[in-house]
């Protein structure tokens, strides 16, 4: 199993170093300038001096060389300062936004909090609504409480978030006064009172998130358990007489997870990358609308390093997601 | 309107006087909505609004101008005039002269040196100052002594009301930035989030593009102000949801440009928990016509530039049909609302500099007909498509794609259409439309198109500068690597000499009346630009927030100071 986990973690870094390349490459091909940003009433001459400024006319190659040391040598270096107390990275530039002109990394340490809080409590709250919704369809399928189920993840799937946010706010912000529509980053659980007020501002993002997530899993759950639920073994324990609890909890349930669990790693990395329509509905401050807001404002350094953080931990969860796998399934060995 | 905002604004003043009394930091906390989060606190480092007004609540100049576009004073005693003899008679140099005991939010004292260092700061050749703009044709700036200022420039300045004056040029602490000089100022990532100013108000939390925590400075110079105690800046979202936190849900007090659609507006009104208010300026939404053959028949290097000249719109007669078949009251009707007035002119403001110029606000469907037919432009073979020498008369229009701009384009080639034009539309990405990338087709510098609309508006008070960019010299073309800003290469030596002579004109009548005519020139003489709405600024303040005066000349945030919790 180590060696296995060695292999494949040397085996991203090329992969990933290609991915960086061809993300690099992208972002620089892709129309739009930090320029569309400066105002028109700017004059050219300073325009010209302000792209010179941010190194935005250098050579495609050097650009990219740039990057590559600063956030594979540089931004390394500056962590371990920080950790240790050392000076590793003292006179050495860091990964700079346009936009803000500040460390590219601070700004993501910034804004990770909030991503992981609301976004991360929304999958998880997804994941445990889709759990037993969808356990329970496959046992009585084409009940009511199925075709409930099916609707409601239907809807859940099918309607876009940016309209179920919407509708959220004009409901319980705008005719019942409920809940607040903008979310406050500055609020510090200190007690009762401001514990309320978190559970407010996130519940609409996670209402409208949990509902997308839950459609999606419940519907992977339903079908994996009816699948299994078929199997000759499951006849074998009913046949036993153990009861129906132990048969579907038991024996049903652990081998219709297998491909659940995958879908559910694989779909971990997405909680960092943010929702990035979600963020910016409820005005979130988190990865999401950090990338969408840098992606505007053609921010290329911001752009470069979120999206190569997301690739590497999609590559992350794919290998946990299989080592995942190995451990529910023991017909699957990796040595 | 001018004088009906003035009047408001001094109606506002008499309804907060018993606040005034107020202590510092009575009123609590204010809450602003920007629907652009704040980036940076330094003007100099970014040139994006939402970041010049954040930082303008920090960082002052030595003067500001107030909701007429009057010059007025803030960190100087007075304005600086011939007669007072701030300005030399030979108009060559201005002086300014601090107020005594001026503090710096730290503690420490504002100096002339300050002011020079800020000088030296944006004019370095490495620091890509944003607004360098502002401190153009200066020779030096220097400390006579800790309370004067004396700027020199290079020649005669009919307008020196540039370096120092206005939220795009605020006076930064040499101590604080003596470090951050040229290819250092990025670096100074503390500095730019925490500046030290004289403002109202001093930053205690800068959260990059989300939230910036304010509170009032302990050392501002009127020892009543600000009546709040914290303010804090949020960012982020869209207009219309910015519109709706005050209006509706009245989250906050007040939410900046909330530019959305007349019906919203209306609609939002209904909520009753706030108002909106609007303001004019210069922004003006206008068609461009393309003077040159952007055919893309044409060898790349020739296309849409001098050297052919547009087969079509160069007839003056066909550009002012295709400018009177347009109804300007409709389109602000279905775009703006009370945000927008329909305009003739390119200059609408200052009053001094503004054309009386109506001629194009009714639309005359017929005329523009008949002056087709008269130019020649006949349609011979009957399919509602206008010909001449077997030419017919189609148009690219090309714009930014943005949901207003788009009901215009429908409309406008609606009433082409009518007129016998065909009309192809296209919508440009606005971060390649205005992003001046020489390699793409689609820049509007590069103009790959018959006629294109956008917004433009000039820094300030004076249009000098916005009017020259009309000179031939400045059409953008392959020599200049397609950058310049006489968008559609309008070349008139008439037009030339008058742009010379406006920069050697002082008298200010006479300033006036050249700048008219100008703008005449380009309009109503020529249709090379074909102005159509007057763009305001809307914004939105709660029925709790007192004290505000939208100003479209400086910072919208230009008098926090004076803001109060109505009671």
């Amino acid at each position: 199993m180590l060696t296995y986990m060695i292999r494949r973690l040397l085996l991203a870094i090329p992969a990933l170093l290609f991915t960086s390349l061809v993300i690099f490459l992208l972002v620089d091909f892709a129309p739009g300038s930090p320029m569309s940003q400066i105002p028109l009433t700017v004059p050219p001459d300073v325009r010209a001096r302000i792209v010179e400024a941010l190194g935005a006319n250098e050579p495609i190659h050097l650009r990219f060389g740039l990057w590559l040391y600063q956030f594979f040598v540089v931004e390394p270096a500056y962590l371990l300062d920080q950790m240790f107390g050392t000076t590793l990275s003292t006179g050495r530039q860091r990964i700079l936004s346009w936009q803000s002109r500040s460390p590219v990394m601070d700004i993501i340490a910034e804004r990770l909090p909030q991503t992981l809080t609301v976004i991360g409590l929304a999958y998880v709250i997804g994941v445990l609504i889709a759990l037993p919704i969808g356990i329970y369809s496959a046992y009585r399928p084409y009940s009511w409480f199925d075709q409930i189920g099916t609707f409601v993840a239907m809807v859940g799937f099918s309607v876009p978030t940016f309209l179920t946010g919407v509708v959220l706010i004009v409901v319980f912000s705008v005719n019942l006064g409920w809940l607040p529509s903008v979310y406050d980053t500055r609020l510090r659980m200190t007690g009762w009172n401001s514990f309320v007020q978190q559970a407010g501002q996130m519940a609409m993002p996670v209402m409208v998130l949990a509902l997308f997530n839950a459609a999606e899993i419940s519907r992977y759950m339903r079908s994996s358990m009816l699948d299994t639920l078929g199997q000759d073994y499951v006849r074998t324990a009913r046949a036993t007489g153990i009861g129906e609890r132990a048969v579907v909890l038991k024996h049903a349930l652990r081998n219709a997870l297998i491909p659940v669990v995958t879908v559910i790693a694989l779909g971990v990395p997405t909680v960092f990358a943010g929702a990035i329509v979600t963020e910016q509905v409820f005005r979130v401050n988190g990865l999401g609308a950090l990338l969408i807001n840098a992606l505007e404002a053609s921010d290329l350094p911001m752009v470069q390093t979120l999206t190569f953080i997301f690739a590497v931990l999609i590559v992350l969860f794919n290998l946990i997601a299989d080592i995942l796998y190995g451990i529910l399934d023991p017909r699957i060995r990796y040595d | 309107m001018k004088l009906k905002t003035a009047l408001m604004g001094a109606v506002a003043c008499f309804a907060m006087a018993p606040a005034a009394f107020a202590e510092r930091g009575a009123d609590g906390n204010v809450k602003v909505l920007y629907s652009q989060a704040v980036s940076i606190m330094n003007a100099y480092l970014s040139s994006g609004t939402k970041d010049v007004e954040a930082g303008s609540l920090v960082l002052e100049p030595l003067a500001g101008f107030n909701e007429a576009g009057d010059v007025i004073p803030r960190l100087v005693t007075e304005i600086p005039s011939v007669e007072n003899g701030g300005i030399s008679e030979d108009l060559t140099t201005i002086t300014w002269k601090l107020i005594p005991g001026l503090l710096w939010s730290d503690g420490t004292p504002v100096t002339a040196d300050d002011a020079v260092f800020t000088y030296e700061y944006c004019t370095h050749p490495e620091g890509g100052c944003a607004q360098a703009a502002r401190y153009e044709g200066i020779a030096s700036v220097e400390a006579v002594d800790p309370a004067t200022v004396k700027i020199t420039f290079d020649g005669p300045k009919p307008n020196p009301f540039t370096a120092f004056v206005g939220a795009t040029s605020p006076i930064l602490q040499k101590a604080q930035f003596a470090n951050c000089l040229g290819a250092a100022a990025p670096t100074c990532t503390e500095a730019n989030f925490n500046p030290i100013g004289t403002g109202p108000f001093v930053v205690t939390d800068f959260k990059v593009n989300d939230v910036v925590e304010m509170a009032a400075n302990p050392n501002y110079r009127d020892p009543a102000k600000p009546a709040f105690a914290t303010l804090t800046l949020k960012g982020g979202g869209d207009a219309a949801g910015a519109a709706r936190a005050v209006m509706e849900t009245g989250e906050f007090d007040y939410a900046w440009n909330t530019q959305i659609n007349p019906e919203l507006q209306a609609q939002m009104e209904a909520g009753g928990k706030g108002k909106f208010v609007n303001a004019f300026g210069t922004l003006v939404e206008r068609i461009e016509m393309n003077m040159t053959d952007p055919s893309a028949d044409l060898p790349e290097g020739e296309r849409a530039t001098a050297k052919h000249p547009h087969p079509i719109l160069s007839d003056l007669n066909v550009r002012k049909a295709l400018s009177m078949a347009i109804d300007r009251q409709l389109l602000v009707d279905v775009g703006y609302g009370a945000a927008g007035r329909a305009t003739c002119n390119l200059v609408p403001a200052p009053e001094i500099y503004a054309s009386p110029n109506t001629d194009c606000i009714a639309q005359d469907m017929e005329g523009a007909k008949a002056l087709l037919e008269q130019a020649g432009w006949t349609d011979s073979d009957g399919d509602g498509i206008r010909e001449k020498d077997g030419k017919k008369f189609t148009l690219l229009y090309q714009t930014s794609v943005n949901a207003v701009r788009q009901d215009f384009q429908a409309l406008i080639k609606g009433w082409w259409n009518e007129l016998g034009v065909e009309v192809e539309l296209k919508a440009i990405d606005g971060g390649v439309y205005f992003g001046g990338d020489p390699g793409s087709p689609d820049t509007f510098q590069k103009f790959y198109a018959d006629v294109e609309m956008y917004a433009n508006n000039f820094d300030g008070t004076d249009p000098e500068p916005y009017l020259a960019q009309y000179t031939c010299e400045k059409a953008p073309r392959p020599e200049t690597q397609w950058q310049g800003e006489n968008i559609n290469r309008f070349c008139d030596p008439a037009y030339d000499a008058m742009v010379v002579e406006l920069a050697q004109t002082r008298d200010m009548e006479a300033r006036g009346a050249l700048a008219r005519k100008m703008n005449e020139v380009l309009t109503k003489d020529t249709y090379v630009v074909v102005p159509l709405v007057d763009r305001g600024r809307l914004s939105a303040h709660s029925n709790t927030l007192g004290g505000v005066v939208l100003n479209t000349w400086d910072s919208e945030l230009w008098n926090a100071s004076d803001w109060f919790r109505v009671k």
